[in-house]
């Protein structure tokens, strides 16, 4: 029963995270970009755009030299969530890929440094009055929904341990649709119920931070406004204007 | 409670510390207000003369129109994740403590509207995402906080995804209009321009007069007939200037300044009438049509005088037009010579006359001066100079040490990249916003005081005609004289030594190796 219910559920927040993140990124990609706006300095040439969004996206370059704190929790909450997801692959490969395997001891200090981050970032959003006052309740939220999966996660792993040769073959059936038994454990449930809410809610939410940062004209054009000429099709439909100064236009 | 501490004869106290960040003070400045334009203002740019019987649906209709047309918009109000990085790089936030000054929560005004009518979670849960009805107080909150934005773009910078603000100002000041709310102040200045072709409203006649006198005052100081040509067929070289330059101090030095540079570079240059403004304001009210008209003028402009080169004399904002937007939105321009980049900066030009080794310079002459450098905002995060990344910063720079012995740069913290706005930038330089403008200044102001105190500077070099208005308004707000700002052309002029202009010092290095 709840094998089957944890199915459904798992097959329609994934539908609704690839649909929704699909959509809305294909919204981005189409909609245009009137004017270059990057943000100066800026790189040049497509190279040098390439390897700007890379340090933002690797290192979080920006926000390094706009805030210490920020940096440092968002860092730790979003490479130990990357590590820990690739750990994940496990569950999902059969035979597991080798550099899947490399990584497990690493995804277990990621777990921790996953929830350090964002604890951090929780107590920011509690503790500082400027975060305070620009947060909604579905801040919060996000947020505690993170600590929940991680916490559980973590649950799992040190204190009741979930079988997890069952959890594999139940993920591979699914990828085959195939139902088999879940394990009924508390953390385990919370841990995949969880995640589920949280690829339901990514398309609808901030999380579109994800996709949405490589379409941020600010960071992502190419700074040659002299030399190419930039335009867009609703801006080229306008009503053409005289060549010449008007005769009347003689102030 | 006083969000600016202020010394006994009320002028605002300057800081320790530029970037101090100051308590939230909620509603610091909800009274700051701006004048609204009347309908003579608004109908020439095509907007409503007043707030329309249907706002409501036409303000809503309008935020979908530029989700769709904008990239920028839609992605920016989707992306913000609330970190809060940006919330202390305001200076509107630093000199008011309003917490709506915090960029990330001037954005929120009409995210939070968004939201409500465009997305699902703010349709069905509109409290639990911020999600609010648009009504009247919503709409006067929007035209008082979007207009204490300059849209300088130092939140930009510090924004993990570069949402940048400005771009939310200026949607939100487009949508304002189109329901009839304008600003005095920008909609009155481009009705002007429309009409006479610049800012001031100065007709052809009155500026050649203006040109002359000023020609009499650069003859009798060089002993040299320096021209400075209006409308002149066949010149090379087109310069658009803001129209500050014709009337403003310290702004006419840096005019002074250009039109020695030329005539010692031995080129044919002019000014014309009929695009006599550099400055586009335009683009402070988010219009793209009527970005595009104000700019098609320069093209009319270098059409019917048949130049073959287009120069930008010192303006930040008009750069930031000029060089991203100008070739867009006016482009392509195949008449022009392309050994040249369009349009080219002034201080590009002057540079390369000095690098040349053409320009003969006498830096002694500005020693009296203890030098450092406003980096505009518009200029800095906007645009670029010459052929490097970050060319914004070097080449102003570079004319500088190269006309002056004393150069100092200020906090690193609050040039370049980081710069502040001088606080009266994106539309907001009129009298009835002067409270925010001082307040505004603060950072910049304490950033100067440092290098006053630790080098000694006594003087501020800008290349934008509304930092050189705002500086020599809001400077003795701080206790400096009106006299600290000066345009970097100004001490260019200083220094120009013209062939054949008698130099009191005849000894002089320089003056040997003229021939
Ligand atoms: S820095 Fe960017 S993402 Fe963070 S709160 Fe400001 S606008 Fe939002
Ligand atoms: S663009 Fe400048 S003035 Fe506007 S919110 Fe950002 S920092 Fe403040």
């Amino acid at each position: 029963m709840l094998s089957t219910l944890y199915a459904v559920l798992l097959y329609a927040a994934t539908i609704l995270l690839v649909v929704g993140v699909a959509t809305k990124v294909l919204k981005y990609a189409r909609t245009p970009a009137p004017l270059k706006i990057p943000v100066s300095p800026a790189p040049r040439t497509r190279t040098g755009v390439v390897l700007r969004m890379a340090r933002e996206v690797l290192f979080f370059q920006s926000l390094f030299k706009s805030n210490k704190w920020i940096w440092v929790f968002g860092f730790l909450f979003h490479w130990g969530m990357l590590l820990v997801l690739l750990r994940h692959l496990r569950y999902f490969t059969q035979p597991v890929w080798w550099w899947v395997d490399l990584i497990q001891p690493i995804g277990v200090y990621a777990g921790f440094a996953m929830m350090a981050g964002l604890l951090g970032l929780f107590a920011r959003r509690v503790f500082q009055e400027r975060i305070r006052y620009i947060s909604s309740p579905s801040d919060y939220l996000m947020l505690a929904l993170l600590i929940l999966i991680a916490f559980s996660g973590l649950m799992m792993k040190f204190v009741t341990p979930t079988d997890i040769i069952m959890v594999k073959a139940y993920m591979l059936g699914l990828m085959r649709f195939q139902i088999l038994e879940l394990p009924t454990t508390l953390p385990l449930l919370v841990h995949l119920g969880s995640v589920a809410i949280l690829m339901i809610i990514f398309p609808i939410s901030k999380l579109m931070h994800a996709p949405g940062l490589f379409f941020a004209p600010s960071r992502t054009q190419v700074d040659n406004a002299r030399e190419f000429r930039h335009k867009t099709a609703w801006a080229d439909q306008l009503p053409p204007l005289p060549e010449t100064i008007p005769a009347s236009g003689e102030n | 409670m006083a969000p600016l501490d202020k010394n006994d004869d009320g002028t605002p106290k300057i800081g320790k510390d530029p970037l101090e960040i100051p308590k939230l003070a909620c509603g610091a400045s909800a009274d700051i207000h701006t004048f609204e334009a009347a309908p003579e203002h608004n109908e020439p740019l095509g907007f409503p003369g007043e707030l329309l019987d249907n706002w409501k649906e036409v303000a809503i209709a309008k935020m979908g129109e530029l989700a769709e047309k904008n990239r920028a918009f839609r992605v920016y109000l989707d992306t913000c994740v609330k970190c809060g990085a940006c919330t202390d790089k305001c200076h509107y936030f630093l000199g008011t403590g309003d917490p709506k000054n915090m960029p990330v929560a001037r954005q929120d005004l009409l995210r939070s509207v968004y939201r409500r009518y465009y997305t699902f979670a703010g349709k069905y849960f509109p409290k639990l995402v911020g999600a609010r009805d648009l009504t009247k107080e919503v709409l006067d909150e929007w035209y008082t906080y979007y207009h204490q934005c300059s849209q300088c773009r130092r939140c930009a910078v510090s924004c993990p995804y570069g949402i940048d603000t400005a771009e939310i100002s200026m949607a939100a000041r487009e949508i304002l209009d189109s329901v009839g709310v304008g600003q005095k102040y920008c909609n009155e200045i481009i009705a002007k321009l429309k009409k006479t072709g610049n800012n001031l409203g100065l007709n052809p006649k009155a500026l050649r007069a203006t040109l002359d006198d000023l020609e009499e005052d650069l003859e009798d100081e060089t002993g040299i007939p320096v021209k400075i040509p209006l409308d002149v067929k066949g010149a090379d070289i087109l310069l658009i200037t803001p129209s500050a330059d014709f009337f403003a101090e310290p702004h006419i030095d840096g005019l002074l300044g250009y039109a020695k540079v030329f005539h010692s570079a031995g080129v044919s240059w002019t000014l014309s009438s009929y695009a006599s403004e550099a400055a586009n304001f335009g683009m402070f009210i988010g219009s793209y049509e009527n970005m595009r008209e104000v700019s098609w003028r320069i093209r009319q402009a270098a059409k019917d005088l048949g130049v073959k080169r287009i120069v930008f004399g010192e303006c930040g904002h008009a750069w930031r037009v000029a060089y991203s937007f100008l070739n867009t939105l006016a482009g392509p321009f195949d008449f022009l010579d392309q050994n040249y980049p369009i349009p080219q900066h002034i201080l590009e030009f002057t540079l390369d006359e000095i690098e040349s080794g053409r320009l003969k310079i006498d830096k002694s002459k500005n020693d009296e001066y203890v030098m450092t450098f406003h980096d505009s905002c518009n200029v800095a995060r906007g645009s670029s100079m010459g052929r490097e990344e970050g060319g914004q910063f070097e080449v102003p720079r570079a004319v500088l040490k190269a006309v002056c012995n004393n150069y100092y740069d200020m906090d690193p913290d609050t040039i370049r990249e980081n710069t502040f706005c001088c606080g009266g930038g994106g539309g907001l330089l009129t009298d009835d916003l002067l409270d925010l403008r001082v307040k505004g200044a603060k950072p910049r102001m304490t950033a100067l005081q440092q290098v006053t105190e630790e080098h000694g500077v006594t003087h501020m070099a800008a290349i934008c005609a509304i930092c050189k208005t705002q500086f020599s308004k809001v400077m003795p707000k701080y206790g400096y004289d009106m006299d600290s700002i000066m345009s970097v052309h100004q001490l260019v002029a200083n220094a120009v030594i013209l062939d054949g202009q008698e130099t009191d010092e005849a000894d002089e290095p320089v003056a040997e190796e003229s021939t």
